[in-house]
């Protein structure tokens, strides 16, 4: 029976994880993500999964258990954050390269230097060329059902996933949480898929051999090639996942944006503090919207510049800065998807919240009236930082 | 216009400003309502102030913002007033329950609070030292917020409160036993001016 409980978004992401019973976890504590493997140990103390759990000494070597344990034919996930998820950088291609459908629960965290432990986007960021699918979360309810749909995709797909949700303000969140039964979710994902068995003896097979000159470029052409046609494999298996669970999600989620003139595009965590802004602006009157990224990996640039090409105006809504002093990521990404696009926007990327400054009802109004007025009259640079004192 | 009802907790590290806060909100999902709570992350240590929130409401919740405009403030600790801005954001009408032996004018003079905050106080400390047999004011804290807001149904919340307590603290009876009884007594003992 499905059960209606308080949980934050650890606690969340530490169910999905029970119920989804991955056969190896290997893993690392880093704050704020801590608390999903800590509690999932639990669980494997107690005997209510049947997962081998690895501490290892460190991220590095986490990934690389999975890496192995994945190409050995078992289901595998991770928890990490920031320095964390760095660490695991090299290896985060090696899974990519290989396909392997390991799923990693991620808390957004800042990335050194300055040290510090709260909310930026800069580490999931940093990590986007892998090859993987990145998933971000509103809060405890996606980050529970996108974990156990990322077992899903990456199964089905052959693609490694990391499902994200904000730290602290959601991994350390509580709010109501929808479970699901856990046979539910057992039929939903049946037995673990793996592309290849490492260890099976009657199939001997080679895995992460040299390609040089000779065959690399067409390996890496084929994953390329493969990941711009997941993407309608993965609105079906999003769309069969909303039948199943009844949910209703897209891979972007437009909100109030039929008859928008103006409009917010985020990520996150974010997103659920700009729809409260725009159920008000609407309220009175005001024709703005908002355009959620669930997925940013793959990048579903042709659903972005469908929904997006007809604003006046069009605020990117950054949590995270490339520091190659033409913005942020998000905006970058959603410039390029509008290029193709006969009619655009202006368009002018607002970077906020950096290492978890706050951002309020008040901050995303101002992104509105500042957006409106930038259209109109725009003599001054394409990138802001707000939240910022002056 | 305000859509949420939200609750600021001011504490020192270690009296369970955070445990608080989220025993609120189950309690309170437990009711039907929608909820948010979470702590404010800082440099914790033990005794150093911190602070916890919660947001109710009957809809759907979606902001993630700070609570800023508190409706009730619940100070966990009298002497947190001396060095932390607990009355901050607090709106007219606003409910400021302390943990403090003093009454609630002795509060209001002390530190000048407009007329348009309501003051309360209770002597949590004492019925956490004389029930549980440790200076832990959270869970009565608890108990005076729900007498004098009234939000959450008394009798309801102490069933469900016991049924949390007891998956918590299952090799501890006198534990949950202690704590039932000082919600019931703050809940009595609330006093206003």
């Amino acid at each position: 029976m499905r059960k209606i409980v308080a949980k934050t978004g650890n606690e969340a992401m530490a169910e999905a994880m029970r119920q989804i019973n991955p056969d190896v976890v290997a893993a690392y504590p880093i704050t704020p993500a801590t608390e999903i493997v800590q509690i999932f140990s639990n669980f494997v103390n107690n005997g209510q999964v049947d997962t081998i759990f690895v501490p290892t000494e460190s991220e590095h070597s986490a990934i690389s258990a999975c890496v192995g344990a994945s190409a050995s034919g078992a289901r595998v996930m991770t928890g990490t954050s920031s320095q964390g998820l760095a660490l695991m950088h090299e290896i985060l291609f090696v899974a990519g390269g290989l396909r392997l459908p390991i799923v990693i629960c991620e808390v957004n965290r800042a990335l050194s230097s300055p040290i510090n432990i709260h909310c930026d986007h800069s580490d999931t960021m940093a990590s986007r060329d892998a090859g993987w699918i990145q998933i971000f979360s509103e809060n405890p309810q996606e980050a529970y059902d996108q974990t156990i749909l990322a077992m899903k995709l990456s199964e089905d797909l052959f693609l490694p996933s990391m499902v994200t949700t904000d730290g602290f303000i959601i991994s350390h969140a509580m709010q109501k949480l929808e479970m699901y039964d856990d046979k539910e979710v057992k039929d939903y994902l049946g037995e673990p898929k793996t592309p290849f068995n490492f260890l099976n003896l009657d199939d001997p097979i080679t895995v992460g051999p040299l390609a040089l000159q000779d065959y690399y470029m067409e390996i890496k052409v084929q994953q390329s090639k493969f990941i711009n046609e997941s993407k309608k494999k993965i609105i079906n298996i999003l769309q069969d996942f909303n039948k199943r669970m009844g949910r209703n999600y897209k891979v972007v989620e437009d909100y109030f944006m039929e008859d928008a003139e103006y409009a917010i595009v985020c990520l996150g965590s974010t997103a659920g503090t700009a729809r409260y802004v725009v159920e008000n602006l609407r309220k009175k009157g005001e024709k703005v919207g908002l355009l959620k990224i669930r997925f940013y990996r793959p990048f579903f640039d042709e659903q972005i510049m469908d929904i997006l090409k007809n604003l006046k105006g069009c605020a990117v809504l950054d949590r995270s800065d490339m520091f190659a002093s033409t913005g942020g990521h998000l905006f970058n990404d959603v410039k390029s998807a509008l290029y193709a696009s006969q009619k655009h926007p202006i368009i002018r990327d607002y970077i906020y919240g950096l290492g978890g400054r706050d951002i309020d009802i008040e901050d995303i109004e101002e992104v509105f009236k500042d957006i409106k007025e930038f259209s109109t009259n725009k003599n001054e640079e394409f990138v802001k930082y707000i939240t910022v004192r002056e | 216009m305000k859509d949420h009802f939200e609750i600021r907790w001011h504490g020192r590290g270690g009296q369970g400003a955070k445990t608080v806060a989220l025993l609120f909100a189950d309690s309170a999902l437990a009711t039907g309502k929608f909820i948010q709570a979470f702590p404010e992350y800082g440099p914790e240590r033990m005794g150093a102030p911190v602070q916890s929130f919660n947001r109710l409401s009957d809809r759907e919740i979606f902001i993630h913002s700070p609570v800023k405009n508190p409706d009730v403030v619940v100070v966990l600790d009298q002497s947190l007033m001396d060095t932390v801005d607990t009355l901050a954001g607090m709106m007219s009408g606003g409910i400021l329950i302390v943990n403090t032996k003093k009454k609630p004018k002795e509060i209001r003079e002390k530190y000048k609070i407009d007329d348009k905050i309501k003051v309360f106080t209770v002597n949590a400390s004492k019925i956490a030292l004389e029930e549980i047999g440790v200076n832990k004011p959270n869970t009565p804290m608890f108990g005076a917020l729900v007498k004098v807001t009234g939000i959450l149904d008394f009798e309801k919340m102490l069933v469900d409160t016991e049924k949390k307590l007891k998956l918590k603290f299952a090799n501890k009876p006198e534990v949950i036993e202690g704590n039932i009884r000082s919600i019931k007594r703050a809940y009595e003992e609330v006093v206003s001016e």
